[in-house]
């Protein structure tokens, strides 16, 4: 019996206001509001509240049979709650069915698990406590920004506890191995893989309007793959149901049709978490470098390829660990928002998915000059000229003064308490 | 090809471009090209076509003894030329002045008498299309369209002209009839119409009144600096941010100047240079002091030859905020020895370059930002500085042969 194993992704960066050098030390708000309310709501109108209706009904007409799972970044949830709350609400329906799961991500979409791994962590964790607190239930699968994945990315979220990860089918990783079963970590048996199946997921997200696909074909191609391959997994940016795939292309009919088709050719719909607990792994799989979902090379190379992206991530992730020891919100979500992937993909210059700029130099310049104003601010609450641990030893002398005083104070009180037997005598 | 200027001796870009052009054309192996300008010197690079002077063309048949032409031509051309092209005065052009020769003076600039010079190149080319032998005829700009319109006219070959800049672009849109009359005329007579960018296309087609059709870009590359590398940068404390070029409204210098204005509002570490000369100067050192950043804006006057290049390459950032530049090859040459460029969207180059920083040559705060970004991040400038030489040197004269040769074909 086949399994079908759908994830999508939703994200969307706050997207920076023109920024320029004078503004650097004079104006601290980096965002361009309008811009980010009207992409949130084209996407909302046109993607993801007609996508949910349809997978509601997807759900109920299958009697809770058809399943998948969401992974929806930090950023985004913030951006649905202030302009878009009847998504949350929406999806929170679908949480309360069941029939869906809802993924651990770094909050800030961010390149953290590569650049910063106490960044990813805490990313990590924030995320969880927000979609517990959101959906009610604590993510124990991890879908990584642009699926990047590497051994040694794969041990942190296996320490966090984290049983499941997605991974993409790379060659250079997968070599002959089929995507469709269940794999694990190459020295962590316990941390299952599931490798997106790249060709089933294009033919869905890229080519459904040019292949004429049908929900019918496409489960029979399923349907007719080697029996001992038993999971298929398919996942992509949920906007392709109704932005990269219009409504007019009969992309929410294909959904619609799909669980019926299912059925009759007897496939399974599961979610990440409940498959890697059923499988066995069929086997380890190696990543010595990390690896992403983008391009034909599945590396880096989108976000980290050139001397801009280089030097923007080196600046940024450079005040990481201090950042950490601040206490400013402002500045703590400036840094979160400042990390979304989606500023450094804008740099590159053979693939600027997405961008609004002109030029990977145009998106280099307004960023860099927000990143000046950021690590001003950064400097101005703690200064360069003290290093890392003696400011940690500070604020924790500072941090734990209230409880000093109090200490001493009984001291005195004890003493006092003491004193006038000693006078009287 | 009638052209106007032809390397050593050239005023402006259309020479530049003239000979690149011939050059990268003279690659293909069955293509030879005569070029006429008005008055040679001598020393006018011939090894890839044959250099025809205006000036040593007879119009009116004067009988002269071989010996004396000798004497007179020697140095040019060969006498048999000359009794051979003297064969070709088919019209009579006693009304123009002429010398012992019959030949006219040319001179090669741009005089004040240029409309006439402009008709006596008809005359010229009235004998040249009797006598030579050849399959097409190629016009640069305005000033030989009416030599290259008779000659199709007594020739019957096919007429093609190449537009380098208009009257638009030269006066910002206040046009003199004159000029437009012999522009429009010459359009109206080509077969077919090459622009130097999709720019000047825009302006030919809609100004011109031209069909869409029979106007093609062709954009100008930039000969290889050979050099090169012999063009060093100091190190300097200050970087160096660089104008160059005639200072006249066409090239936006006080946009430059206000840009200036914004970044030494932050930073100190930048000096401003403004190299050429032109009918703006002192209006510029006027803003410049007005502004009170004389101690970090510097004029430098005109600059030629090696010195460009120098200039160039001794800037951290060169800067070209034309208001209307049909195709501006200098941000080219600065990319070539490594220094990145600020260019005006409104200059053809910009359509073939992208690593180079574009913007509206309006948009001051656009500029500044490019400056400050460009001297304050090294990861920029090193990426426009190698990535741009890159592209520059893949902009090759010879592809743009090719092209001219592709709609000589398509007219033939």
């Amino acid at each position: 019996m086949k399994n079908l194993c759908f994830y999508f992704q939703v994200h969307q960066p706050l997207r920076l206001k023109r920024y320029r050098f004078f503004d650097i030390g004079q104006d601290h708000y980096y965002y361009d509001d309008f811009q980010t309310e009207e992409r949130i709501r084209y996407l909302v109108n046109q993607a993801y509240l007609p996508a949910n209706r349809t997978i509601a009904e997807m759900i109920r007409s299958s009697n809770g049979k058809f399943k998948c799972s969401f992974s929806i970044s930090g950023i985004a949830l913030e951006q649905f709650e202030q302009y878009a709350p009847e998504v949350i609400d929406s999806f929170k329906e679908l949480a309360k069915t069941g029939s869906v799961e809802f993924l651990a991500e770094p909050y800030a979409h961010s390149l953290s698990s590569v650049l910063d791994t106490d960044e990813f962590v805490q990313q990590v964790k924030i995320h969880a406590d927000k979609i517990e607190a959101v959906f009610g239930k604590r993510p124990t699968a991890l879908f990584n920004a642009e699926l990047i994945y590497s051994d040694e990315i794969g041990e942190i979220v296996s320490k966090m506890g984290y049983k499941t990860m997605i991974i993409d089918e790379a060659k250079h990783v997968m070599g002959w191995k089929s995507p469709n079963f269940v794999y694990s970590h190459s020295y962590i048996s316990k941390l299952k893989l599931l490798v997106r199946n790249h060709k089933l997921s294009d033919d869905l997200s890229f080519r459904f309007s040019s292949l004429s696909l049908t929900a019918e074909n496409y489960i029979n191609w399923i349907a007719s793959m080697p029996e001992d391959q038993t999971l298929i997994n398919i996942g992509f940016g949920y906007e392709v149901f109704g932005v990269i795939q219009s409504a007019q292309s009969g992309i929410f009919d294909f959904l619609k049709a799909l669980p019926y088709h299912a059925m009759e050719q007897q496939l399974n719909f599961v979610l990440p978490s409940e498959i890697s607990k059923k499988s066995d792994s069929a086997g380890n799989l190696s990543s010595p470098y990390p690896m992403s979902w983008v391009g034909n090379d599945k590396d880096l190379t989108p976000w980290n390829g050139n001397d801009l992206q280089h030097e923007a991530l080196t600046k940024l992730y450079a005040v990481g660990e201090r950042v950490r020891l601040c206490s400013d919100k402002p500045l703590l979500h400036d840094w979160l928002m400042l990390q979304s992937t989606d500023h450094f993909r804008y740099m590159s210059h053979k693939d600027p998915s997405g961008s609004h700029y002109e030029s990977a130099y145009d998106a280099f310049m307004n960023y860099m000059n927000v990143l000046a104003d950021f690590l001003e601010r950064v400097d101005t609450q703690y200064p360069t000229t003290i290093e890392n641990e003696e400011l940690n030893e500070l604020l924790k002398t500072i941090n734990h003064q209230e409880e000093e005083i109090k200490n001493l104070e009984d001291e005195v009180k004890k003493l006092k308490a003491k004193k006038p037997k000693v006078v009287s005598k | 090809m009638f052209g106007w200027e032809f390397p050593p001796h050239i005023l402006g870009g259309l020479g530049t471009a003239s000979y690149g052009l011939t050059k990268g054309m003279a690659m293909q192996d069955d293509m030879e090209i005569t070029f006429v300008i008005p008055k040679p010197h001598g020393d006018e690079d011939q090894s890839f076509l044959k250099i025809i002077g205006a000036c040593n063309v007879p119009v009116v048949w004067k009988e002269n003894t071989w010996d004396h032409v000798n004497s007179r031509l020697g140095n040019l051309m060969h006498p048999d030329e000359y009794f051979w092209l003297r064969n070709g005065i088919k019209y009579d052009f006693n009304r123009i002045h002429t010398n012992d020769l019959g030949c006219i003076g040319f001179s090669g600039r741009y005089p004040d008498n240029l409309i006439e010079e402009i008709s006596n190149y008809e005359a010229i080319a009235s004998v040249l299309a009797h006598q030579l032998d050849f399959d097409i005829i190629h016009s640069h700009d305005w000033l030989t369209f009416p030599a290259g319109a008779f000659a199709k006219q007594i020739s019957g070959k096919p007429l093609v002209i190449h537009v380098h800049a208009t009257d638009f672009d030269r006066s910002r849109g206040q046009v003199n009839p004159i000029v437009y009359g012999i522009e429009k005329r010459g359009m109206d007579a080509a077969d077919h119409i090459m622009t130097v960018s999709d720019l000047t296309r825009k302006i030919v087609i809609e100004k011109y009144h031209q069909d869409p059709r029979k106007v093609t870009t062709v954009h100008n590359a930039v000969d290889p600096l050979p050099d090169a590398d012999s063009f060093t940068k100091t190190i300097r404390k200050d970087k160096i941010v660089t104008f160059l070029g005639r200072i006249t409204m066409q090239k936006g210098p006080e946009y430059f100047v206000e840009a200036a204005y914004q970044v030494l509002q932050k930073t100190k570490d930048v000096r401003f240079v403004m190299a050429g000369n032109g009918d703006m100067m002192n209006a510029m050192i006027d803003l410049v002091a007005k502004r009170n950043i004389a101690d970090k804006f510097h004029f430098t006057g005109f600059l030629k030859g090696r010195q460009v290049h120098e200039m160039l390459a001794q800037s951290d950032v060169y800067i070209m905020p034309s208001v209307s530049e049909p195709f501006g090859i200098s941000p080219l040459e600065a990319m070539q020895v490594g220094t990145p460029s600020i260019i005006s969207k409104q200059s053809g180059c910009a359509e073939i370059l992208s690593h180079a920083i574009k913007i509206d040559y309006w948009d001051i705060d656009a500029m500044a930002d490019a400056i400050y970004a460009i001297v304050k991040n090294p990861a920029m400038h090193k990426s426009l500085q190698e990535l741009g030489r890159n592209e520059v040197n893949n902009i090759r004269w010879q592809d743009a042969g090719l092209k001219v040769r592709a709609i000589y074909e398509s007219v033939m």
